[in-house]
């Protein structure tokens, strides 16, 4: 009788885990868009910041956002895929070479960002001379989300059935024919999946961000302009006190980015299910 | 399956893919000069200027007024700080610089160029709704020691005195100490943050802080304190008697040319002065 | 064929330059970190450098002893919480919750972890900052404010690694336990969570690795006073705030000083996840 008590105290100590748990992601959540929404209309979305943000709308660090994932998925997703089919296509995984590319992933997905961004600073904007740029920031960010894109792609690769390779070889494909025309398809799903959720992680960066690609707000056109993303402006709007409204626009923005990802990599990964 | 030679060969054909990179990255920067150097007739072509965020909103409205006065131009404004200002245009970063302090002995040995674009005074500023209306240097300084703890002993309430600082390096903080604590240092008790908006943030929602912020930022969100009865005003910051106060500067790593020359002629053109002045800073040749 | 066995061998070498890039993004992140950071350690000395407490880098006074003292408490202070909610989360979503609604709430732990750092530094500061500095007394910007903000961030990770490691243990460990008369509870604490014991343990290794790091959220919570801090409610400064709260204005030894920062913070995480990818792979081989 007396387990039977104590195993209902630990079973609503479980239960309430989760429900602080949830409370904590609407609290947040919440809290945003009540605060935010009144900030979000047309024009905070077409217009561009002025007076350093404290009037006008977002639309260039809209622009900066896209733009500087764009550029690091531009960069990051031929070597992540390619290095996903090198290791699992060409048998290289179980060589030194893949035990060597295993560990600098796990290692690369665990650096700081704060870490990245130092790098990228003296790296890509001084050493390289390529300045605060949607390049010098899109390269930092890309070598930031390649462990995620490897992995996935990875992942994808090794759920294509074996009889795709055996099949295609026998009628006497090449290795690469088979690549492209058989296990690409078949992995794409798997892959995208990998690619939005680093989408997600790039658009959310900031710290990085902030040393590598400049906190200008001007409209990025150049691969070689500064730009300033939403979550850069997010973080002086709010700690400069400059407009707390538009901060609070700014966080909500970000969040429905976040939620629009998130729901991206979910339908896709029940694509992949579905297969 | 491990030998040395491979791994030789990834590292030059990685090397190689990196080399690639770096030179698309070293021809977009090529571009931009030689646009830079289209100064005969139209001004075209874009530049940067980096350095201290104390200056970066100035330079952000005049960066706009100027790019509707001469379309087709492109003004970039970073933030960075005083030091990373000089950094960035002695390394080529940037093509101005803006400082908001004196150049230091070794800055001014890379022969740079200065423009004084403003005064700007500091402000010691508490939340409007704290009691005390003014401070000596002497009691200032002593609460920045660490000696004076609570309002009441400078004839504010019995409060703990909530005191915040900016961070190591930063221009207004150099001038801060400078001009108020001589030789000694601040307690490190003292919040930290690194702008002077995030300092005026606090001042606003915490009604026991005291900070120092610029002039040009102060309004009516928080209060300036008088320092030994004189306030903190444009006309005290001029004729000297209010003595907390630093020149905001704009410097160039060599004579200015086109539109880097275009751009500072402008700042310190009757024009560019007014925007300074709406802005909150002083000028020095407008009233 | 000939030129198809050309372009196959074209294939294979960029496929292999793909797979070399990370290895020499890390080659050269090492080296970049090392050779901006490591000079000034070497000057100042590491013992002085890491331990010494008084930061007063305008004057020549590297030592960081305060902020490595300041990064380990604040983690530890979020791991006390969220650990222990963490992992119950986890067991129930692998163990007791119909598997619907662990889907619905692995969901939830989803978008936790996709909401960006800033986003919860500004939560932090405009909602949780003036609730302490209301309620419970002191300036806000605190240990406890850092500790709730990075707790809240670091749950997502807990909580999907230690999840996987109780799902990887085969069902026959609960089976037999539930068979020898023990109930769900029991075959839980007994059983399940020891078996799943190293997992949970990467858990929480990756966890404190990513409250060492992070950055924004902290910067803006923790009021960063680079002194040691006494309570929970006074201010306190990580290595990471270090770096981004002084890199605006550093110069010269000062700026050498934040890149010696980011060294140590480098380091240390290394050694962390090499620990545990190491470890890891140790145990699989036991396993099998």
């Amino acid at each position: 009788m007396a387990t039977r008590g104590k195993e209902k105290i630990i079973t609503v100590l479980f239960w309430l885990s989760a429900l602080v748990i949830t409370a904590i992601l609407a609290g947040i959540i919440g809290y945003i868009v009540v605060k935010g929404i009144s900030a979000i209309n047309w024009e905070f979305i077409s217009q561009p910041p002025s007076r350093a943000g404290k009037e006008g709308g977002i639309s260039t660090t809209i622009i900066g956002t896209i733009y500087l994932t764009l550029v690091a998925l531009l960069i990051a997703v031929p070597l992540g895929v390619g290095a996903a089919l090198y290791l699992e296509e060409y048998g290289r995984k179980n060589t030194m070479f893949g035990y060597v590319l295993k560990l600098t992933a796990e290692t690369l997905a665990g650096i700081p960002s704060i870490v990245y961004g130092l790098f990228g600073f003296v790296f890509f904007v001084i050493f390289l001379n390529m300045g605060w740029s949607i390049l010098s920031g899109g390269l930092t960010l890309a070598i930031m989300i390649l462990p995620t894109i490897t992995r996935t792609s990875q992942e994808a690769v090794i759920a294509v059935p074996q009889e795709y390779r055996s099949n295609s070889f026998a009628l006497g494909a090449t290795k690469w024919y088979t690549i492209k025309r058989l296990i690409l398809p078949a992995a794409a799903p798997g892959i995208i999946t990998g690619i939005i959720l680093s989408a997600g992680r790039a658009v959310g960066e900031s710290a990085a961000v902030l040393l590598t690609a400049g906190s200008s707000l001007g409209m990025p056109l150049n691969i070689t302009d500064p730009a300033r993303t939403m979550a850069v402006h997010l973080y002086i709007l709010a700690i400069e006190g400059i407009s707390m409204e538009r901060a609070f626009g700014t966080a909500l923005l970000i969040i429905v980015l976040i939620l629009i990802i998130n729901y991206l990599a979910n339908w896709s990964v029940r694509k992949v299910v579905r297969q | 399956m491990f030998n040395r030679k491979k791994y030789f060969h990834y590292f030059i054909l990685g090397s190689l893919l990196f080399m690639s990179l770096a030179v698309i990255g070293c021809g977009g920067s090529e571009k931009k000069d030689t646009a830079n150097q289209g100064q005969s007739g139209e001004l075209s072509g874009s530049i940067t200027i980096a350095g201290s965020t104390s200056v970066q909103p100035f330079s952000e409205v005049l960066a706009e007024e100027f790019m509707t006065k001469y379309p087709g131009t492109e003004v970039n404004v970073q933030g960075g700080g005083s030091s990373q200002g000089v950094t960035a245009v002695v390394s080529k970063t940037a093509d101005i610089g803006s400082v908001s302090r004196e150049l230091k002995e070794e800055e001014k040995a890379e022969n740079l160029k200065e423009y004084t674009l403003a005064l700007d005074g500091i402000a010691i500023a508490v939340n409007p709704a704290n009691k005390v209306e003014g401070l000596t240097l002497e009691q200032l300084k002593n609460i920045y020691l660490g000696n004076i703890t609570n309002w009441s002993e400078v004839g504010g309430s019995d409060a703990d005195i909530t005191l915040v600082n900016r961070e190591a390096g930063s221009g207004t903080r150099g001038a801060f100490e400078e001009l108020v604590m001589g030789e000694d240092t601040i307690s490190d008790k003292a919040i930290v943050q690194n702008s002077t908006g995030a300092v005026k943030t606090i001042i606003e929602s915490d009604k026991n802080a005291i900070g120092y912020i610029s002039l040009a930022v102060t309004d009516d969100k928080v209060k300036a304190v008088k320092i030994e009865g004189i306030e903190a005003t444009a006309d005290n910051i001029i004729s000297g008697q209010y003595k907390i106060a630093r020149p905001f500067i704009y410097i160039t790593a060599e004579e200015p040319r086109g539109l880097a020359k275009a751009f500072i002629d402008y700042a310190l053109s009757d024009e560019g002065q007014a925007i300074v002045v709406e802005e909150g800073a002083i000028s020095k040749t407008l009233k | 064929m000939k030129k198809n066995k050309l372009s196959e061998g074209l294939v294979e070498i960029l496929l292999r330059i793909s797979a070399g890039a990370s290895v020499l993004a890390i080659i050269i992140i090492t080296v970049f970190i090392f050779y901006k950071g490591i000079p000034l350690i070497a000057k100042v000395g590491i013992i002085d450098f890491l331990f010494n407490l008084k930061w007063v880098p305008t004057n020549g006074s590297f030592g960081i002893g305060a902020m490595v003292i300041g990064s380990l408490a604040v983690t530890f202070c979020s791991l006390v919480w969220s650990v222990p909610l963490g992992i119950m989360t986890a067991i129930l979503m692998a163990e007791i919750a119909p598997p619907k609604l662990a889907d619905v709430l692995a969901r939830f732990v989803e978008l936790l972890a996709g909401i960006p750092s800033v986003v919860y530094g500004f939560f932090g500061l405009i909602v949780i900052v003036p609730f302490i500095r209301n309620h419970l007394g002191g300036v806000g910007l605190s240990v406890l404010a850092g500790a709730i903000v990075l707790g809240i961030m670091i749950l997502p990770t807990i909580i999907n690694i230690s999840r996987d490691a109780i799902l990887a243990i085969p069902k026959e460990y609960k089976e037999n336990s539930l068979a020898l008369g023990a109930t769900h509870y029991q075959s839980i604490f007994r059983v399940i969570l020891p078996a799943a014991s190293s997992g949970i343990i990467t858990a929480i290794v990756l966890g404190l690795g990513r409250a060492i790091g992070e950055t924004m959220a902290v910067l803006m919570v923790t009021g960063n006073a680079a002194v040691l801090p006494d309570s929970l409610l006074a201010p306190v400064r990580t290595m990471t705030s270090n770096i981004v709260l002084e890199m605006g204005y550093a110069a010269g030894d000062h700026q050498a000083a934040l890149f010696a920062t980011g060294t140590v913070l480098f380091i240390f995480i290394v050694i962390l996840n090499l620990a545990v990818s190491i470890s890891m792979k140790a145990g699989t081989e036991n396993g099998n």
